[in-house]
């Protein structure tokens, strides 16, 4: 399913990051960055929530506006029960709508928030993600403190929050088309290989979203996707070639941009829900008010994994949700 | 495409692990191990006055407080993640394991956190360890009679 949208702009946005974030090559871009894991609080789960409502206060400080004045929240993590953004939610008092798809919820929200601002039901809208890395390596993997090996293909969850404000406003840039992604299981089971779970789901999702729009893959300067690691990237480039013939010419992967993959001990990369918007937001978008782009296509891509179902032997269902995003030559 | 020819090409651009060297790194810290361990045998021998049964116990435990307290300091992590199996396979990679569970879950209370978590990765260690330790003593006792 793809939208066109006519009058939805992203109008600003904000970001905070966590140590390994600010020491990779885009740590200057970003907004605020803490020196450690805890955020001046207590856990893990509470510093995720309080980097969630810090990056909404932020971003209408920004805009100078008031937290009456925005409509709608629509927020996501990675935590079970998407507690930080629940616990977020609580403290912020904006109607919320709380929404998972992994490390694809970034651009799932902002579709959603653009198709309402679209349709007039809302003004303004902020989505905002939030990922932690000790509080995901709890969850999902060992204990932080354990030193076990591990496989070069596993990935480093991203620590921050992403947000951002969506109206129709005519500032920042425009939203111009987004596509909902249909979820692919290519039957891997591993769960230290994400870039292969994902890379289907990301290559249909990109096929669709041309084919739905009639546009050729030059249509944009640039083409992301999420977090596919750097053997996921290699992995989709074949893949895309094989099965849709297409040529992924200008393209990178956000989880190989935020780190230093060579320097960092990240091993293939960035995950999480917020790897994908930090980099859009404090480098990629930047980089095209400057005109070095003029339109990209976001494909943030999630795993939709569960250790119960990884533990039952079941393979790894992942979807890719595409936005499009294009600056006018005559907005601010 | 059928998931065959597509795990091909995820094979085809998934990295080898390197074994060699990761070998290389845990025959040499594994060994240093078993020198630290000897060394501390010895030790006990020689100063407290013990037999070499209780002195290896000794040993144990201080090799087990090391490994809990390195933990707890936050770097033997980093220690453990590069001379992997040289110092997971020995005891003070069970008591790295069970110290960083507890650690984990400290927010999450006495009972419901350290104790309910604490055997999260070692559980099994010790479940499968005594079933087999059952087994083989077992065959050792049908096999060979119970006086060896």
């Amino acid at each position: 399913m793809t939208f066109n949208y006519r009058d939805v702009y992203l109008n600003n946005t904000c970001t905070i990051v966590g140590p390994y974030e600010k020491n990779g090559p885009l740590g200057k871009y970003f907004d605020k960055a803490y020196k450690d894991f805890y955020f001046g609080t207590d856990s893990w789960e509470d510093a995720e929530a309080k980097s969630f409502v810090e990056g909404v206060k932020k971003l209408l400080k920004k805009e100078d506006k008031q937290i009456k004045d925005i409509d709608l929240l629509v927020g996501g993590d990675l935590l079970n029960q998407l507690v930080a953004s629940n616990y977020a939610a609580e403290t912020l008092k904006i109607p919320f709508i709380g929404i998972y798809n992994a490390c694809a919820t970034s651009t799932l929200g902002m579709l959603l928030t653009a198709n309402m601002v679209e349709a007039k039901q809302i003004k303004n809208g902020i989505v905002t993600v939030t990922s932690h890395n000790n509080g995901a390596e709890k969850q999902f993997r060992y204990p932080v403190e354990y030193g076990g090996p591990k496989r070069k293909t596993t990935t480093f969850t991203v620590t921050g929050s992403a947000s951002c404000l969506i109206s129709n406003e005519k500032k920042g840039v425009r939203i111009e088309s987004a596509t909902i992604g249909t979820v692919k299981n290519m039957g891997i089971k591993d769960v230290y290989h994400m870039g292969a779970v994902m890379a289907p789901a990301c290559a249909d999702t990109i096929y669709k979203h041309l084919k739905n729009t009639n546009r050729s893959i030059d249509y944009y300067d640039a083409i992301y996707s999420g977090d596919l690691g750097r053997y996921g990237k290699d992995i989709l480039k074949e893949y895309i070639k094989k099965e849709y013939n297409l040529d992924l010419k200008n393209y990178d992967d956000t989880a190989s941009m935020i780190y230093d993959l060579d320097k960092q001990n990240v091993y293939a990369g960035g995950s999480g829900p917020a790897c994908a918007p930090l980099v859009t937001y404090a480098y990629l978008i930047p980089l095209m008010k400057k005109k070095k782009m003029k339109r990209i296509l976001l494909v943030a891509t999630g795993a939709l994994m569960s250790q119960t179902m990884v533990n039952e032997k079941h393979t790894i269902p992942a979807i890719a949700h595409a936005i499009g995003l294009e600056v006018l030559d005559d907005i601010s | 495409m059928e998931q065959k020819k597509y795990n091909e090409i995820v094979k085809k651009h998934t990295p080898k692990e390197d074994s060699l060297k990761n070998g290389f790194w845990a025959f040499i810290s594994g060994g240093i191990m078993g020198m630290i361990g000897q060394f501390l045998i010895t030790f006990y021998v020689r100063i407290l006055d013990v037999t070499t049964t209780e002195a290896t116990s000794f040993m144990i435990i201080t090799l087990i407080f090391l490994g809990c307290l390195f933990t707890c300091l936050g770097f033997f992590d980093n220690i453990v993640n590069f001379c992997k199996a040289g110092l997971f396979v020995p005891i003070t990679g069970f008591a790295h394991a069970m110290m960083s569970a507890a650690l984990e879950y400290k927010k999450e209370g006495m009972v419901t956190g350290i104790g309910a978590s604490m055997f999260k990765l070692t559980g099994s260690v010790i479940i499968f360890g005594v079933v087999s330790a059952y087994i083989f003593g077992m065959l050792r006792y049908l096999l060979f009679g119970g006086n060896i």
